[in-house]
C-alpha cells in the first residue's frame, strides 16, 4: 500500500469511529399507532424514554388544609381574583404557587416586603392574570387539556419564566442583499433543526394565518397557496413535533395529511390548541405589554408569548398526563377565580 | 428463438454449482438448471400467494391490493395467516426467488468461464430488499416493520417511514444515495451519447472507435477514462447507490430514532466554531 492510500485509510477508520458515536443504537421501542404496514409508529430508545419521564416529575401536592370559614378577601387586604377562595386554601395555593414559580426567591418573588398586600411589584400583577389564564385554560379548553387541565406548574417548572416562550424575532443583521437568508436557511432549533422557517409563530400563534396548504386533489385547481406557504406550515409542524417529542405520524398519516378521516384522533386536540395559543397570546399575554419591564420582552420590545413547547416541554402530553388539578380544585372549572378583579 | 451457428458450442453440460446434472439442459433459449427450477417454484408459490391475499381482502383493484405484515406485537414469531403471516411467506418465497436468480446467474457465468461480477451487481438490488424486510425488522425486534406488498400501500410506507424522521432529506446515507442515482444517470447519459456519437457518422463518414472518444472527453475536460474504465465506474455508481439507499433505510429506526435534521447538531456542535 503506497502512502496516501495508507493515509486516506487512517482517515476514514478516525471518521467512520467519530461517525459512530453520533448516532444511537438498540434496543429501539416502537410503538405501533396505526394500522400494520401503515409504518404510523413513534420510536424511543430506552435512554430517551428515561429523560422524559425524569424530566416530567410531578410534584408532590401540597398537604390538604382544614378550612377556615372566612374567605381570604375577609382575612386579607386587596386579594382580588382569589378573594371567594377559603383563607387556608388561600394559603395552602399560595404556597404551592411559590414552589412551582419562585422556589428560589420565595415569596417576595412577587410580592413586597414591608406588605404583602401590595401591588409594587409587576410579576404580582402578572401573576393575578395568570391565574385567571390557568382558569380559564380548564375551564373553556377542555377539547385541548381534557380533564387534565393545567396549573402554574405546568409551564413554569419552577422557573419565574418558563423555559420555552417566544417573541417576534428581529430583522436579520449584516447583509440582506446576496446573504439574505429569509427566515430560513440556517439549522433552527424551532424548525427541530431544519433549516426551514423559523419566524412562524408570529403568523401561526398569534395572528390566525392559514395553516392548511395542500389541495384536496390530485390536479391544481384553484390552490393559490406557494411552496413558501408550504416551507412556513413544514416549519410550524417541525416545532409541533420538537415540543410534543413525537413524529409526523402521531397525527397525521403522510398519504394525506390535510385529510381528516385519515388522521389520528390527537391531531383535533393539536387544532384546539392551536387556537389556544393564540387565544393565550392574544388575550393574556399582550395585553400585558404595559406591565412587563422592557428585560422581561424580546428584542423587538413585544412581550414573551406561549408555543407548544411552553406547556409540553418534550412530552406528547404535559408531565406525561397527570392531572395536577385534582389537587388543586380552585383552579379548575367553577372554582373562586374571577375573571376580572 | 433461432439459436446461432456457432451458439451450440457454448452450451455445455456440466459444471454446476452444486455438482450433477439435474436440471442442467435448456429450454429453448433458456437455461433451466436447478435454481431455474427453484426460482419458478419460490415465483409461483409467492405470487399465487399473493393473488390468496387479493382474494381474501377486501378489494381487487389492482392499485388498492396489498398484503400487510403483521401488527409489531407478533415481535420476530410467526403470525396468523390472515393478519400477516400470508406477508412472511411470500417474504420468504420472494427471498428464495431472488436468491435463486443471483445464484443462476452465477451458474450461467461460470459454465461459460466468465466473472460473476453479474451475480454480484445482481446481489446488491437483492440486499436492499433483504434490508428492508430482515435486516431493519429484526433490528427494531419485529416483523411488522417489513413494508407492505401493494402498489399504492408500499408508497404510504414509504412516506411515512421518511415522516417518522421528521424530514427525510437530512438522512446522511440518503444523501449519498441520492448523490449516487443522478450521478449514475449522469454517467449513463455521457457513455450511451458518446457511443453513438462515435457510431453514428454522418453519410459519407467512416464509423469511429475509442480513440475518438477518449479525444472528445481529453478536449473537454482533458481526462477519459477509457472504455473500460466507463464501465466499471458505472457499476460502481450503481451499486453505490443501492448499497447506500439499504443504509439509509437500516440507519433510521434501529440507529435513530428522532428526526434526521436533529442528527446534525454532532456537526453544528463541533467545538471548533460551536
Amino acid at each position: 500500500m503506497n502512502f496516501y492510500v495508507r493515509l486516506a485509510l487512517g482517515l476514514a477508520a478516525v471518521l467512520g469511529a467519530g461517525i459512530a458515536f453520533t448516532f444511537e443504537y438498540p434496543p429501539i421501542t416502537v410503538e405501533q399507532r396505526g394500522y400494520r404496514g401503515l409504518a404510523i409508529e413513534q420510536n424511543h430508545t430506552d435512554k430517551g424514554l428515561a429523560t422524559l419521564a425524569a424530566n416530567n416529575v410531578v410534584p408532590a401536592a401540597a398537604d390538604p388544609q382544614e378550612p377556615s370559614g372566612i374567605k381570604s378577601s375577609k382575612a386579607y387586604e386587596n386579594v382580588k381574583v382569589l378573594g371567594d377562595l377559603d383563607s387556608n386554601e388561600f394559603l395552602r395555593l399560595m404556597t404551592s404557587i411559590t414552589e412551582w414559580v419562585a422556589p428560589q426567591e420565595g415569596c417576595t418573588y412577587c410580592h413586597s416586603e414591608e406588605n404583602l398586600a401590595d401591588d409594587t411589584k409587576y410579576t404580582k400583577i402578572v401573576a393575578r392574570r395568570m391565574l385567571q389564564m390557568t382558569a380559564h385554560i380548564n375551564a373553556t379548553w377542555q377539547p385541548h387539556v381534557a380533564q387534565t387541565g393545567v396549573t402554574c406548574y405546568t409551564c413554569h417548572r419552577g422557573r419565574g419564566v418558563p423555559a420555552n416562550v417566544w417573541s417576534a424575532e428581529p430583522p436579520q443583521a449584516g447583509p440582506t442583499f446576496a446573504g439574505n437568508r429569509a427566515g430560513q436557511n440556517a439549522p433552527s432549533s424551532i424548525a427541530a433543526n431544519a433549516s426551514l422557517p423559523h419566524n412562524i409563530f408570529m403568523s401561526y400563534l398569534d395572528k390566525a394565518v392559514d395553516i392548511k396548504v395542500q389541495g384536496t386533489q390530485a390536479l391544481p385547481a384553484g390552490n393559490r397557496n406557494t411552496i413558501m406557504g408550504a416551507e412556513h406550515t413544514y416549519g410550524l409542524m417541525m416545532h409541533f413535533s420538537n415540543a410534543l417529542g413525537v413524529n409526523c405520524t402521531y397525527c397525521h398519516n403522510s398519504r394525506a395529511f390535510a385529510n381528516w378521516s385519515q388522521s389520528s384522533p390527537q391531531r383535533v386536540t393539536a387544532w384546539h390548541g392551536i387556537r389556544m395559543a393564540r387565544d393565550l397570546n392574544t388575550a393574556y399575554m399582550e395585553p400585558l405589554a404595559s406591565v412587563f419591564p422592557d428585560n422581561r420582552k424580546g428584542p423587538m420590545g413585544d412581550v414573551k408569548k406561549v408555543n407548544c413547547a411552553t406547556c409540553h416541554q418534550g412530552a406528547y402530553k404535559p408531565l406525561l398526563g397527570v392531572s395536577m388539578l385534582k389537587d388543586y380544585p380552585e383552579l379548575g372549572p367553577g372554582g373562586p377565580i374571577k375573571a376580572t378583579p | 428463438m433461432a439459436m446461432l451457428s456457432f451458439e451450440q458450442k457454448y452450451r455445455v453440460r456440466g459444471g454446476t454449482l452444486l455438482g450433477g446434472d439435474l436440471f442442467d439442459f435448456w429450454v429453448g433459449p433458456f437455461y433451466v438448471g436447478f435454481f431455474g427450477v427453484t426460482t419458478i417454484f419460490f415465483s409461483l408459490i409467492g405470487t399465487l400467494l399473493i393473488v390468496y391475499g387479493a382474494a381474501i381482502g377486501p378489494t381487487w383493484n389492482l392499485w388498492q391490493i396489498s398484503i400487510a405484515p403483521p401488527d409489531l406485537k407478533y415481535g420476530l414469531g410467526i403470525a396468523p395467516m390472515r393478519e400477516g403471516g400470508l406477508w412472511q411467506a411470500i417474504t420468504v418465497c420472494a427471498l428464495g426467488a431472488f436468491f435463486s436468480w443471483a445464484l443462476r446467474q452465477a451458474e450461467i457465468s461460470r459454465k461459460l468461464g466468465m466473472g460473476l461480477h453479474i451475480p454480484v451487481a445482481y446481489s446488491f438490488a437483492v440486499f436492499a430488499y433483504f434490508s428492508l424486510v430482515v435486516i431493519r425488522p429484526v433490528l427494531l425486534g419485529a416483523w411488522g416493520h417489513g413494508f407492505p406488498y401493494g402498489i399504492l400501500s408500499h408508497l404510504d410506507w414509504v412516506s411515512n417511514v421518511g415522516y417518522q424522521y421528521l424530514h427525510f432529506h437530512y438522512n446522511p446515507a440518503h444523501m449519498i444515495a441520492i448523490t449516487f442515482f443522478f450521478t449514475n444517470a449522469l454517467a449513463l447519459a455521457m457513455h450511451g451519447s458518446l457511443v453513438l456519437s462515435a457510431l453514428n457518422p454522418k453519410a459519407g463518414e467512416v464509423v469511429k472507435g475509442a480513440e475518438h472518444e477518449n479525444t472528445f472527453f481529453r478536449d473537454i475536460v482533458g481526462y477519459s477514462i477509457g472504455t473500460l474504465g466507463i464501465h466499471r465506474l458505472g457499476l460502481f455508481l450503481a451499486l453505490s447507490a443501492a448499497f447506500w439507499s439499504a443504509v439509509c433505510i437500516i440507519i433510521s429506526g434501529p440507529f435513530w430514532t428522532r428526526g434526521w435534521p436533529e442528527w446534525w447538531t454532532w456537526w453544528l456542535d463541533l467545538p471548533i466554531w460551536r
